[in-house]
C-alpha cells in the first residue's frame, strides 16, 4: 500500500485530524514531573508506542514522534545527553509502528532549543542552525514524512530550524509558533509577521500550537489567515492549565466543548486539527469526530 | 522627581545601558543620595516594566534590555550603596534550579537584594541540588534563594532541600523560594522558610528571615 503523501494530501478538499498532547498525557500515564518525555522512548517505549496508538485508534490521520526536545542542546541538561540520534530514530520507530497498517503519516517534531539567541540569550544562531541540522537528519534518515517545527516564540531561532532542516532534507516542513501572550508569542512576535516572514521560505503549512485560551487561539489563528495562502496547522491546547499544590497541571476543557469549536477553526481556515497540552486521546476522539461529521 | 532621576527611569524602561550608567553616574557625582535613585529611579522603572510586561505591552526582548540597564546601573550605584549602608544584610546563595534555564526573576530578586545591602553568590540557572549545598558550605551563606519557573523543576526546590538536610547544612541556613508557578503553600509544603511573589518583597522576606 503506498499512503498519499503530506503534500497530496494537502490538496484534498477535506481537513485532517492531527494528533494531542505528548507531555501531558505522558504524565498522566506516569511519566515524573521534571523528565524529559524523550528520556521514555529508550526507557519506557511501551508507554510512548501505547500513546501514539491510542491517538491512531482516536481518529488522527498524522501523529508526532516524541521528539520535541532531542536536540543536543535541549538534552545536555539530561540524563540521556549525547543520545539524540538514538532517540530521534527510536521515536520514529515506534510512531511507524504505531500507524503500520493504516494511512497515518508520522512527522518528526521538532521543539525550540529552550535557549535564547544572541544577543538576549546565549545560543549562537551557528550553533542553532547546526543543533536542528543534526535533528533533522536523524529524523529524515529514520523515515518519518514531514517535519513539524513547532511551538516557536522567536522569529530567528524558528528560521534557523528552517535554515538546519534545509541543509539535512527536502521532506515537507510545517512551521508552528505559540502565541502565549494571547496573540503574540513571548517574544512580542504577531501572527501576521509569522504569515509574511514564514511563507516564503518553502514551508508547507504554518501552524499555530500551544498558546493560551482557545478564543486567543482562534483570534491569532484569524490574524494568521490574513497574511498567508498556506495551509493552516492548529493544535491549540485544552483550555489553560490549573494548578494543584503538587504542580501537577489539568486542563479544564472537556472532550465535547473542545469539539464544539471545531466547526468555527475549520471556517476561519484550519487545514490540520488536532491538540496541545491536555489534549487527551478523547479529547482527539471527539475532535476527529466532528471533522468527519 | 529630578530630571536625572527621571532620566534613569525612563533609560532602565527603554533599556538603554550605556546612557543608565552615565546618568546614575552624574546623579552620584552630584551627591545623590544613592538609595532614592535606587528606589524611585531603578527599582521604580523595573516595577513598570514588570507591569508593562503583565499588560501584554512589554515582551521578553524588552523586559531583558530592560533588566541588564538597570544590572549595569546597579554595578555602579553599589559601591556607594554599600558605603552608605556598611553593614552587610546578610550573605546569600541564589540560583534557579536544576533543569530550568529562565534566570530573568530570579536575577531581578538578586539586584534587589544586593541594592539592599545582601551580599549575593549568584549560582546562576540549572543550578544542581549539590551545587547549592557545595556553596552553603563553602560561603557559609545565611540564605538559600531558589528560583523556578518550570512547573516541571518546582520539585527540584524539594530536591535541594533534602540535599541540604542530608549534608546537615538545613539548620544552617534559611531557605526561601520564589517564581511565578509558586505559591506560599507550596512552600510551606516542600518545607521552606519563606516565599515572596516579586522582587521587592522577595528583600523584605530576606530580611524577615534573618531577623528571626
Ligand atoms: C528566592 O526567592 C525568590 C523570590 C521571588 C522570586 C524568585 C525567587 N524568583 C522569581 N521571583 C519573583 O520575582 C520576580 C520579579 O518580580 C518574578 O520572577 P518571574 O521569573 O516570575 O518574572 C520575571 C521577572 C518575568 N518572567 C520571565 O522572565 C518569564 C517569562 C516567560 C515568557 C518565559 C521566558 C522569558 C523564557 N522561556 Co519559558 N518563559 C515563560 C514565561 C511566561 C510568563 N508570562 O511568565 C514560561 C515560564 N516558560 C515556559 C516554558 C514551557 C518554557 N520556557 C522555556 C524557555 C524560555 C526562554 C529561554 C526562551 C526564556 C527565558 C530567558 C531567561 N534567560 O530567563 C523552555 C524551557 C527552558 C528551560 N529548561 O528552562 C520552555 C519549556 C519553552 C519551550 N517550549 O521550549 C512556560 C512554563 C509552563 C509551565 N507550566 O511550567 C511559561 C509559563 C510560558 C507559557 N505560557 O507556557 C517573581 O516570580
Amino acid at each position: 500500500m503506498t499512503k498519499k503523501t503530506f503534500l497530496e494530501r494537502l490538496n484534498d478538499p477535506q481537513v485532517f485530524v492531527l494528533d494531542g498532547a505528548t507531555g501531558t498525557n505522558l504524565q498522566s500515564r506516569g511519566l515524573t514531573k521534571g523528565l524529559s518525555a524523550e528520556v521514555w522512548v529508550l526507557e519506557e517505549p511501551d508507554k510512548i508506542l501505547g500513546l501514539a496508538k491510542d491517538f491512531v485508534a482516536a481518529g488522527a490521520d498524522i501523529i508526532l514522534t516524541c521528539t520535541f526536545g532531542a536536540t543536543t542542546i535541549r538534552l545536555a541538561h539530561t540524563t540521556v545527553a549525547g543520545k539524540e540520534d538514538r532517540i530521534n530514530r527510536k521515536a520514529v520507530e515506534l510512531a511507524q509502528q504505531a500507524v503500520a497498517g493504516t494511512d497515518v503519516l508520522v512527522a518528526g517534531s521538532i521543539g525550540p532549543t529552550g535557549q535564547l539567541l544572541s544577543p538576549l540569550g546565549p545560543l549562537e544562531e551557528t550553533d542553532a542552525i547546526k543543533c536542528f541540522a543534526e535533528q533533522a537528519r536523524s529524523l529524515a534518515t529514520a523515515g518519518v514524512d514531514l517535519l513539524v517545527v513547532e511551538t516557536q516564540f522567536d522569529l530567528a531561532e524558528a528560521k534557523a530550524a528552517l535554515t538546519g532542516i534545509r541543509m539535512k532534507t527536502d521532506l515537507p516542513v510545517v512551521c508552528s509558533f505559540s502565541f502565549d501572550r494571547g496573540t503574540r508569542t513571548m517574544m512580542g512576535l504577531k501572527p501576521s509577521t509569522v504569515g509574511e516572514e514564514i511563507t516564503p521560505l518553502g514551508v508547507a503549512a504554518i501552524g499555530i500550537n500551544c498558546g493560551r485560551s482557545l478564543e486567543d487561539n482562534q483570534k491569532a489563528m484569524g490574524e494568521l489567515r490574513e497574511s498567508t495562502t498556506l495551509p493552516i496547522w492548529y493544535k491549540p491546547n485544552a483550555g489553560l492549565p490549573q494548578l494543584d499544590p503538587d504542580g501537577n497541571s489539568t486542563y479544564n476543557l472537556s472532550p465535547e466543548e473542545m469539539a464544539s469549536q471545531v466547526s468555527g477553526w475549520i471556517s476561519i481556515g484550519a487545514k490540520l486539527i488536532g491538540g496541545c497540552c491536555g489534549t487527551s486521546p478523547d479529547h482527539l476522539s471527539a475532535i476527529a469526530k466532528e471533522i468527519r461529521k | 522627581m529630578s530630571d536625572l532621576l527621571r532620566d534613569i527611569y525612563s533609560s532602565i524602561m527603554d533599556g538603554r545601558q550605556k546612557e543608565t550608567a552615565e546618568k546614575v553616574q552624574e546623579a552620584l557625582d552630584q551627591g545623590a543620595d544613592p538609595s532614592v535613585l535606587l528606589n524611585e529611579g531603578m527599582i521604580a522603572a523595573m516595577t513598570e516594566v514588570g507591569k508593562l510586561f503583565e499588560e501584554g505591552e512589554y515582551f521578553v526582548p524588552e523586559m531583558l534590555v530592560a533588566a541588564r540597564a538597570m544590572q549595569t546601573g546597579l554595578g555602579i550605584l553599589k559601591p556607594y550603596l554599600v558605603k552608605a549602608d556598611v553593614k552587610s544584610s546578610g550573605k546569600v546563595v541564589a540560583g534557579t534550579v536544576k533543569g530550568d534555564l529562565h534566570d530573568i526573576g530570579k536575577n531581578l530578586v538578586c539586584m534587589m537584594l544586593e541594592g539592599s545591602a545582601f551580599e549575593i553568590i549568584d549560582l546562576g540557572a540549572d543550578v544542581d541540588p549539590q551545587r547549592f549545598v557545595e556553596a552553603v558550605h563553602q560561603t557559609q551563606a545565611d540564605i538559600v534563594a531558589m528560583s523556578a519557573l518550570l512547573t516541571t523543576t518546582m520539585p527540584n526546590m524539594k530536591v535541594t532541600i533534602e540535599a541540604l538536610k542530608a549534608a546537615g547544612l538545613r539548620d544552617n541556613v534559611k531557605v526561601m523560594v520564589g517564581g511565578a508557578p509558586l505559591t506560599q503553600q507550596y512552600a510551606d509544603e516542600i518545607g521552606a522558610d519563606g516565599f515572596a511573589p516579586d522582587a521587592s518583597r522577595a528583600v523584605a522576606t530576606a530580611k524577615s528571615l534573618l531577623a528571626a
